[in-house]
């Protein structure tokens, strides 16, 4: 069993806590955790706590204005005048005690990470916590405070002068990333994700393409509404491949928000367990080829937080750890242990195939339109 | 409008004038004699007056030292910097041409081109910021608008863009929000409790 990878881990993850009705409920990292534990997966050693992130670190991407706004904000009884302008005390962002300690938490958990890759002490890490793509240079959006995506990139490149390959798979698109590195051309960022056109937060158009000296170089695969399994995976292994071997990254971070499921509640992809085997997989073997194992992985969204979280980052962190799971009941002692907090029965097996989701009446359409999609979306991509 | 003006003279060569096109990316320029807009000469217009590619090149050269004054549009479709943007928008569209010098007290102000209208348009669509769509198809009648717009008030979500489109069936209409949620459920179930449809993705398909 490989002692390379690190998981970054604490209870109080679970800070970050917007209120009991929140679709983002960080209560899935215990049921994750407690999975992962039952399949035995996961001992003491393979745990890293998280550390905070210092403002320094934090304003490597954030306005130091919007920094004092949210640490003010989390000790303030009533909402401070400026909140709304920064995106705060929203419906997706509601204001909450301790608001700056609990996502600075979060933003170190991916730095901690990124420590421990690049100083050779793991060659992987995965902050389950970390993914939080939507949030802006001085915004918070999309349920996200502080982009811990963009400030571990930030540092990557500041302290390490690091090339980062960043692949995001979240079904909405990794917008504030995107915009933080867009006329970069050491960062590279795919995202593949539902079509804006309806779906939150609307960009990650084919056309989106980086700016300046950045050009190329931010990549944007917007999949049609009731993508499945087959056709999100031909597009990932075609693309992430061919971009990855061009591009030749230091280093690969990879935002695994697990919200493409056709579980999740607020999107409308349709692909099933099989996905989030695969993906990670193929993350993991470009790192190994390309940059010497260093992968970091963070969450990211995942709304069905007993359906389908617990089973995709432990399928995530197994991947990592070579410790692969093959399709089979999942373990008792879990079930047994959430089977009555859960509102929707809990799934009895790791993939989806006992009870396989009805196909898609226009699933050769969708196909086609995502293989047109891939195409453009290649068109002026780093192919070497 | 643009105010950084690129602009000639009467007695501007035709050669300048497609150099300054040419470098600047650019279609239209119009032609000035001190601030006042005596005429227009387009990228069209300049290529109308070379020779073709294909015939002997001959007094090619004696055509690049002529003046503009010489092929340009003297009696230009203009627009007032007070226009309203529609008002520009239509003239463009109406007279098939691809840009008005905004003029005022017989001054050259600006000019407006069928990129900055569509870029306008593309902020009116709301696309620029994050947000989400929610496509609403009601009655066309008065009041609509406004018991629509309470679901987004009711759930607490801010609305970055509105579009009212005419509906495919008559009597009609399509209402397009583009709203700052992650989280779109709490404003459908209001509006599908109120009776209202709102199509789903698959038969959104059809607008695009």
């Amino acid at each position: 069993m490989s002692r390379r990878s690190r998981l970054i881990y604490s209870p109080d993850y679970t800070k970050y806590y917007f209120h009991d009705e929140h679709p983002f409920n960080q209560h899935r990292l215990l049921l994750t955790h407690d999975l992962m534990t039952s399949y035995g997966l996961l001992s003491e050693q393979d745990i890293v706590p998280p550390r905070p992130a210092t403002d320094e670190e934090l304003a490597l991407v954030h306005d130091p204005g919007y920094i004092e706004t949210v640490r003010a904000q989390g000790h303030s009884e009533t909402e401070l005048p400026q909140a709304a302008s920064y995106g705060l005390g929203t419906e997706d962002v509601p204001c909450f005690p301790r608001m700056h300690e609990a996502s600075a938490l979060i933003v170190g958990g991916t730095l901690q990470a990124v420590d421990l890759v690049m100083n050779g002490e793991a060659d992987h890490a995965f902050n389950p916590a970390g993914g939080l793509h939507h949030a802006l240079r001085a915004r918070a959006s999309g349920f996200c405070i502080y982009n811990d995506c963009s400030v571990a990139i930030a540092y990557l490149r500041k302290r390490w002068k690091a090339r980062v390959l960043y692949i995001d798979t979240d079904a909405h698109h990794g917008d504030g990333v995107q915009w933080s590195f867009y006329d970069d051309p050491d960062v590279l960022t795919i995202s593949l994700h539902e079509t804006g056109k309806y779906l939150f937060p609307g960009t990650g158009n084919v056309s989106e393409r980086g700016e300046g000296s950045g050009y190329g170089f931010s990549v944007n695969v917007p999949l049609d509404a009731f993508t499945e399994d087959e056709s999100f995976l031909e597009v990932y292994q075609t693309l992430v491949p061919k971009l990855a071997r061009a591009f030749k990254p230091d280093v690969i971070v990879t935002q695994n928000g697990c919200d493409a499921h056709a579980y999740d509640p607020l999107t409308h992809l349709s692909c099933s367990m099989r996905i989030y085997q695969e993906i990670p997989r193929l993350a993991h073997r470009l790192a190994h080829e390309l940059c010497g194992g260093r992968w970091i992985a963070v969450g990211g969204g995942g709304y069905d937080i007993w359906r389908v979280v617990p089973r995709a980052w432990t399928l995530l962190w197994s991947e990592m750890t070579d410790q692969c799971l093959e399709d089979s009941p999942l373990p008792e002692n879990w079930g047994k242990r959430w089977r009555d907090k859960s509102k929707l029965p809990l799934p009895t097996h790791l993939f989806d195939d006992v009870q396989p989701f009805p196909p898609i009446p226009r699933r050769g359409e969708i196909t086609q339109k995502n293989r047109l999609i891939l195409e453009r979306a290649m068109m002026y991509a780093p192919l070497g | 409008m643009k105010k950084q003006l690129i602009t000639v003279t009467p007695a501007t060569s035709i050669g300048e004038a497609l150099t300054l096109i040419r470098h600047n990316r650019i279609r239209h320029l119009p032609v000035i004699e001190g601030e006042k807009l005596v005429g227009i000469v387009s990228d069209r217009d300049l290529r109308d007056a070379l020779p073709s590619r294909f015939s002997p090149h001959e007094g090619g050269n004696a055509i690049l030292t002529k003046p503009v004054e010489d092929i340009m549009q003297r009696n230009v479709i203009t627009a007032h910097p007070l226009d309203f943007i529609e008002d520009a928008a239509k003239t463009v569209y109406d007279h098939k041409i691809g840009a008005l010098p905004v003029v005022s007290d017989g001054q050259l102000r600006g000019i407006v081109t069928e990129s900055d209208l569509l870029y306008k348009l593309i902020e009116l669509f709301g696309v620029a910021g994050p947000s989400s769509c929610f496509e609403v198809e009601v009655d066309d009648r008065v009041g609509m608008l406004a018991e629509v717009s309470q679901a987004f008030q009711a759930a607490g979500v801010n609305v970055v863009s509105v579009i009212v489109y005419p509906g495919k069936t008559p009597g009609k209409k399509k209402l397009i929000f583009r709203a700052q949620t992650i989280d779109p459920r709490t404003v459908i179930e209001l509006l599908q409790a109120k009776g209202y449809t709102v199509p789903d993705p698959i038969e959104g398909r059809h607008r695009s």
